[in-house]
């Protein structure tokens, strides 16, 4: 096998776009290769696709010697592939610590724990990351969480690296320490393959092969110094130019002398601090940018920069010192000064469910440009950024460097005379960027703009008017570039500033070289369900769950609350409505009758009817729930044998309740003749008594029914809320990837999100018994272990319900609702819960008796109410058994192991 | 708070949730097929309710009380044996097990001491009330018309339902859930929709331009709402009444009223728990935490009048519960707004204080979040 990955005729869409048309490309193995290009000409598509990652469309690829266009192909491929895709971290665990990370992709690959541990040390020794092994991910700067990017990729040994824009947003010298790693992995494992996608050109000079992109096409593949020949052109960047077409020639660069800005402040900030707890972001800083001046800040990952930043538009209030923008104190700063700034974040935060002519327009309009001049200046911005072809795209389906030119043109669509920008450029390629600084010093030059950039390319520093170097929440040094240059004696700008930052860094270790032993991992075959793997998903899934001890809580300790709020509440005890009377005769005996209905519990007499009107008013408004009518003569017409008609309205709209008034006032009516009329016969009849007995709860009280019911629904809530956030949240978020690209099978990764949820549930089910009978009292008379049978088969029901959900929405709000919706009303109405589930009709019906709620409700009232034993049990346990698989195949089948 | 801002902040909202096409289904779902299995499953109460006798006696008498527990409201009744009949019921098969004893019939008209016992599964509480009171009556009747109830004057009980004459459970199970869907709907919708902001950073993107806390809760207020409030009034003169044909007493603008108000409260409240959650996780309990009990104890499932007092009066503070009795008032009994004016005060001064809370709680929650 001499090629990393072989493609024929490779097309990909994503909808009618064209991403990649046609590709046909062979990667050699033991070398590196360079994919570069503009942005958004398929490099991360291809990349993702050599992967395994995308669904192939069109074309085969072949990668490691394995078809990717088959399950099991991927499936060992993955054990010796490695990709690290774009964005810093993104397929990271914020919430978990270095050492934790690597850890979970080891488990990935199923590393035996011997050689885990030596192996992560080894790996966190080489990237210099051994001393923050107990940080936690999410709080590590951008430099660390790509070298801890590249420690979790090279965790099982791959035989090719695939790395999308790795260096993207990166200081200098973090950048030059990553590139010294990777040179060093090749030293030391010359079989190694390493593709990357990168639009930075000084950065290809260093790999052996060039695949130059442009379009969905390849239009060279060849070595760098093949390409300079070819071209003649003295530098990659130029020949990579003269291979575009011409749309992308740059204008003669503006290098015209600037005009010196003019002397008035713009920006200004006096000892300006912030603290976040114990610790210092920015450290007492005074800095002074004045009209029409660019000012470059510049600063290792982390050091303050951002904070800065957000300080100066207001976003943050100081710790202590101050500030003023545009004349006006920060502290205060007032709507007005909003609309003279434009700032940019260094994270796209646009929406992503706007097209970018809906995002343009939106911030035009918010930042109140007149409405007649809001098309006209989203032409403009569109135009200005190169944007005219994506105005109908949603910025999800850009690439990163597309996306960058958005925010701009959004920051900059309501033409401020401040512009803050968080390394705007980060991931933008060159000649986007070069039309953005000619674009910059013209706003500066002509509109007398000032602009405060933070940026990572020195390049780009040059062109500033005067720079800032920030270390650790203090500035280092702030000069002109070449006032810098020449203090630290260095040839450019680059060197200065990696010889400033050695010599304030303390923290930052640089690589160790030692030595990297071969892991047998590649060589161990990959079976199709391995225990380490989804121990290394369950372990990561408890731990996530653990670490947020507010949803922990509020899972444990919300169920008890609502079980004492639904026990106590829920009573189906009808009792003390309300009735009048509209007693037209006004005798002895219409008072009689009147009040034996008042008499009894169920009733409460109201003030009496007046009219048929008053009645009908009454009724209507819900005052009263029954109304009886007495007419005229009721007295003489009973006493002279004729017949009498009393009448009884009863509120229909809620039909339970009626059927209820029903029942009590036809009994009452028939107590009331008895013992008036037939003192006899009552005897008689009393000879043959009815004796009701309520089996189960003989004090026909509600909260011993209304307990063992209420159990069910909230076992069954909990656990599918929180699984069915599991899936679609890595979705969200990124890190679903992981899934995408290892050895995981759709089982082990179910398993894995499935067993923690269940765990939790039963603890909720423990501490819901435990209050059931101890707390409210309901005797538990039946067998505990058969309800303890049936409610972890239940809960597992229940949390697999919500991975189905899960798998199958695709947003996070989508799949809370699609929750609420499939649990709530199915367990409240059509599972027994009030209404027997034979005595329900229609589709209800048959939701009931496939509803798992169903059979857990006839357990948990038999072992609470009805004495049950284990045999008894089982016949109701049985279905909740066969529905896990049922319910697993489901989520499997729904879940996909690749990107479309 | 400008308003032009609101428009279009709220704008954007609308055509966020269009770019969700499964959210839009769920939506439909849970406004059509939800509604019409809810209607057309639930029976009254006392509907084939499952029955069995025990008749030990086999007399003229005892089939003659039998045969009286007819549909609707009760199954064929199905004989059992003495033997069998704890298991059966302890299975959950009947509600109701009615035993003659033998002789019955000898005793009975001999004027001897017998009785019939009518055993109760107490668990199914709303047949269980019911259903028992019916038996007895029914059992009774029989027992009179055979002895004779010349005795007896002829006063009839003449019992009528108003508003709804066949005490169709079907009415009440749709428009309830129609209800219960607002409800969720409205909650989850808005705060899920500032939580994902937030995790996606566009919240911090807001506010470093010219726009207020009040102005980006208000949007999602009334755009959410607006959703929310389109599709509860499609559900019910599509669904509820053409589908379904259930009448609709009232007015719908009334009912439009109540409703606006009480999105208002809901939306507010939407806003209010996505400012306490960190992420979506915690926001799906916290719903949960919330919307169970207003979903069960706002008189949308039981009685409200059957609550326990300190549940009544904390269940007052929900506008689910104000809500609730408007919409029954006004859809169910015609009921005009003169009539249904407490609860839309009670809306409005419940939605005002939870925008208010909310407001304060965003504005808090937004500093911290950064």
């Amino acid at each position: 096998m001499n090629t990393a990955a072989e493609l024929v005729n490779v097309s990909h869409f994503y909808g009618d776009k064209c991403a990649l048309k046609s590709i046909t490309l062979s990667v050699p193995a033991a070398s590196t290769t360079a994919i570069i290009g503009p942005d958004g000409v398929g490099k991360s598509t291809l990349l993702g696709l050599i992967a395994g990652a995308k669904v192939l469309q069109q074309g085969s690829i072949s990668t490691l010697g394995e078809d990717l266009s088959l399950g099991p192909g991927r499936h060992r491929l993955f054990q010796r592939v490695a990709y690290m895709p774009q964005g810093l971290g993104k397929n990271l665990y914020p919430a978990l610590s270095v050492y934790e990370n690597v850890a979970f992709f080891a488990g990935l690959f199923a590393l035996p724990k011997s050689e885990r541990v030596e192996r992560i040390e080894q790996l966190l020794a080489a990237t210099g990351l051994l001393d923050f092994a107990e940080r936690r991910a999410g709080q590590l700067s951008g430099g660390m969480k790509q070298k801890l990017g590249l420690c979790c990729a090279l965790i099982h040994d791959p035989d090719l690296l695939l790395l999308d824009e790795p260096t993207t947003g990166i200081d200098p010298l973090s950048r030059r320490q990553f590139w010294r790693l990777i040179e060093r992995l090749q030293q030391l494992q010359p079989q190694l393959s390493v593709v990357v996608a990168t639009a930075s050109m000084s950065e290809a000079a260093r790999f052996e092969q060039l695949v130059v992109m442009h379009n969905g096409e390849i239009l060279a593949h060849c070595k760098p110094f093949e390409l300079l020949d070819k071209t003649g052109a003295e530098s990659l960047e130029q020949a990579f130019l003269q291979l575009l077409p011409n749309t992308y020639q740059l204008p003669a660069v503006a290098t015209a002398s600037r005009a010196q800005p003019v002397d008035e402040i713009a920006i200004e900030a006096r000892s300006l601090t912030k603290k976040f707890g114990a610790f210092t972001a920015v450290d007492t800083i005074d800095l002074t940018v004045k009209r029409g001046e660019i000012f470059g800040f510049l600063g290792s990952n982390g050091c303050g920069k951002t904070t800065t930043m957000k300080m100066l538009t207001g976003l943050l209030p100081a710790t202590s010192g101050s500030g003023t923008l545009l004349g006006e104190p920060i502290a205060a700063s007032s709507r007005a000064s909003r609309y003279k700034v434009g700032y940019m974040t260094q994270q796209f935060s646009l929406f992503n469910e706007l097209t970018v002519e809906q995002n343009l327009r939106l911030h035009a309009q918010l930042f109140k440009v007149a409405s007649h001049q809001v098309a006209a200046r989203v032409k403009w911005a569109a135009e200005q950024f190169n944007l005219n072809e994506q105005l109908h795209e949603l910025p999800p389906q850009l690439p990163l460097g597309e996306r960058q030119r958005l925010s701009l043109a959004v920051a900059m669509i309501h033409r401020p005379e401040v512009l803050i920008l968080d390394e705007p450029t980060s991931g933008v390629d060159p000649v986007a960027r070069e039309l953005f600084w000619q674009l910059l010093i013209d706003l500066a030059q002509q509109q007398q703009v000032t602009i405060f950039i933070s940026t990572h390319y020195m390049e780009e520093a040059t062109r500033c008017d005067r720079i800032s170097l920030m270390h650790a929440g203090k500035i280092i040094v702030t000069d002109t570039p070449t006032a810098i240059m020449a203090k630290e004696n260095a040839a450019s700008l680059d060197d200065a500033f990696v010889q400033l930052l050695q010599r304030a860094q303390t923290d930052n270790v640089a690589p160790v070289a030692t030595e990297l032993l071969p892991s047998e991992s590649s060589q161990r075959r990959s079976p199709y369900f391995s225990w380490r793997r989804c121990w290394s998903y369950l372990r990561r899934e408890s731990m996530e769950l653990l670490r947020d001890p507010i949803r922990l809580w509020m899972a444990a300790l919300g169920s008890v609350i609502l079980m004492t709020v639904l026990g106590y509440g829920m009573n189906m005890d009808v009792e003390d409505l309300s009735f009048a009377v509209l007693d037209y005769d006004q005798s002895q005996l219409s008072h009689d009758y009147t009040h034996s209905i008042a008499a009894s519990r169920y009733f409460a007499e109201q003030s009496p009817l007046i009219n048929e009107a008053d009645m009908e008013q009454r009724l209507r408004s819900g005052e009263i729930s029954l109304a009886l009518e007495l007419p005229y003569g009721f007295a003489r017409d009973v006493e002279s044998g004729r017949r009498v008609e009393i009448g009884a309205w009863i509120d229909g709209s809620l039909p339970m309740r009626a059927e209820t008034v029903q029942g009590y006032v036809q009994g009452l009516h028939l107590h009331w003749l008895q013992q008036r009329y037939t003192p006899e016969q009552d005897a008689l009849t009393a000879a043959a008594r009815i004796d009701t007995r309520y089996r189960y709860n003989p004090e026909v009280k509600s909260l011993p029914a209304m307990m063992p019911a209420v159990i069910p629904l909230l076992l069954l809530m909990f656990p599918a809320i929180l699984t069915s956030l599991a899936v679609v949240r890595e979705k969200e978020l990124g890190s679903i990837l992981n899934f995408y690209v290892t050895p995981t099978t759709r089982l082990e990764f179910l398993l894995g999100k499935l067993v923690p949820y269940v765990v939790l549930g039963m603890v909720n089910y423990a501490v819901l018994l435990l209050l059931a009978v101890y707390l409210f009292e309901v005797p538990l008379t039946g067998s505990l272990a058969a309800l303890t049978l049936a409610s972890l088969f239940y809960v597992i029901n229940a949390a697999l319900f919500g991975l189905i959900i899960s798998a199958f929405v695709r947003s996070q709000i989508a799949a809370l609702f699609a929750t609420t919706l499939a649990t709530i009303v199915p367990a409240a109405q059509f599972s027994g819960l009030l209404t027997p589930v034979p005595s329900l009709e229609g589709a209800a019906r048959w939701i009931g008796e496939v509803f798992p709620a169903t059979y857990h409700i006839v357990v948990t009232r038999g072992v609470f109410s009805k004495g049950m034993s284990f045999t008894d049990a089982l016949p109701a346990i049985a279905p909740l058994v066969i529905a896990i698989p049922i319910l697993l195949t489901t989520a499997a089948l729904l879940l996909r192991k690749q990107e479309r | 708070m400008r308003l032009r801002t609101v428009a279009i902040l709220g704008w954007k909202e609308l055509q966020t949730i269009v770019r969700d096409p499964i959210l839009l289904l769920i939506v439909v779902v849970a406004f059509s097929v939800s509604v019409y299995t809810a209607a057309s499953a639930m029976p009254d109460t006392l509907h084939k309710t499952p029955i069995a006798v025990i008749d030990d006696d086999q007399s003229q008498l005892s089939q003659r009380i039998v045969q009286a527990f007819r549909e609707p409201y009760f199954l064929p009744p199905e004989s059992v044996s003495y033997q069998l009949a704890d298991q059966l019921m302890d299975q959950g098969r009947y509600t109701f097990i009615v035993h003659i004893p033998s002789h019955f019939q000898r005793d009975f008209l001999a004027g001897n001491a017998t009785s019939i016992q009518v055993l109760v599964d107490a668990t199914r509480m709303t047949q269980a009330f019911t259903g028992s009171g019916y038996l007895q009556v029914m059992i009774q009747q029989e027992l009179q018309a055979v002895m004779g109830t010349t005795a007896l004057p002829p006063i009839e009980l003449n019992l009528r339902s108003r508003f709804n004459p066949e005490l169709n459970a079907g009415w009440f199970s749709a428009v309830n859930e129609v209800i219960s869907q607002i409800t969720m709907l409205s909650i989850i919708l808005t705060g899920a929709a500032l939580l994902r902001e937030r995790e996606h950073g566009t919240i911090e993107h807001l506010l470093v331009m010219p726009i207020s806390a009040m102005e980006i809760m208000a949007a999602k207020v009334w755009s959410m709402a607006l959703v929310v409030m389109i599709a509860a009034l499609a559900s019910l003169v599509l669904v509820v009444q053409t589908a379904l044909e259930i009448p609709l007493a009232g007015s719908l603008s009334v009912f439009t009223l109540a409703l606006v108000l009480h999105l208002f409260a809901t939306t507010s409240l939407g806003i209010f728990l996505a400012s306490f959650a960190r992420s979506m996780p915690q926001f799906g309990l916290l719903l949960m935490l919330v919307i169970l009990p207003m979903e069960i104890l706002s008189g949308g499932m039981t009685p409200r009048e059957s609550l326990p007092p300190v549940v009544y009066y904390l269940m007052s503070a929900a506008p689910t519960t104000h809500f609730i009795e408007a919409s029954q008032a006004i859809l169910f009994r015609g009921a005009g707004l003169s009539l249904v004016t407490p609860q839309i005060i009670a809306l409005a001064i419940i939605g005002t204080l939870f925008f208010a809370i909310a407001h304060a709680r965003f504005r808090r929650a937004l500093t911290y979040w950064q």
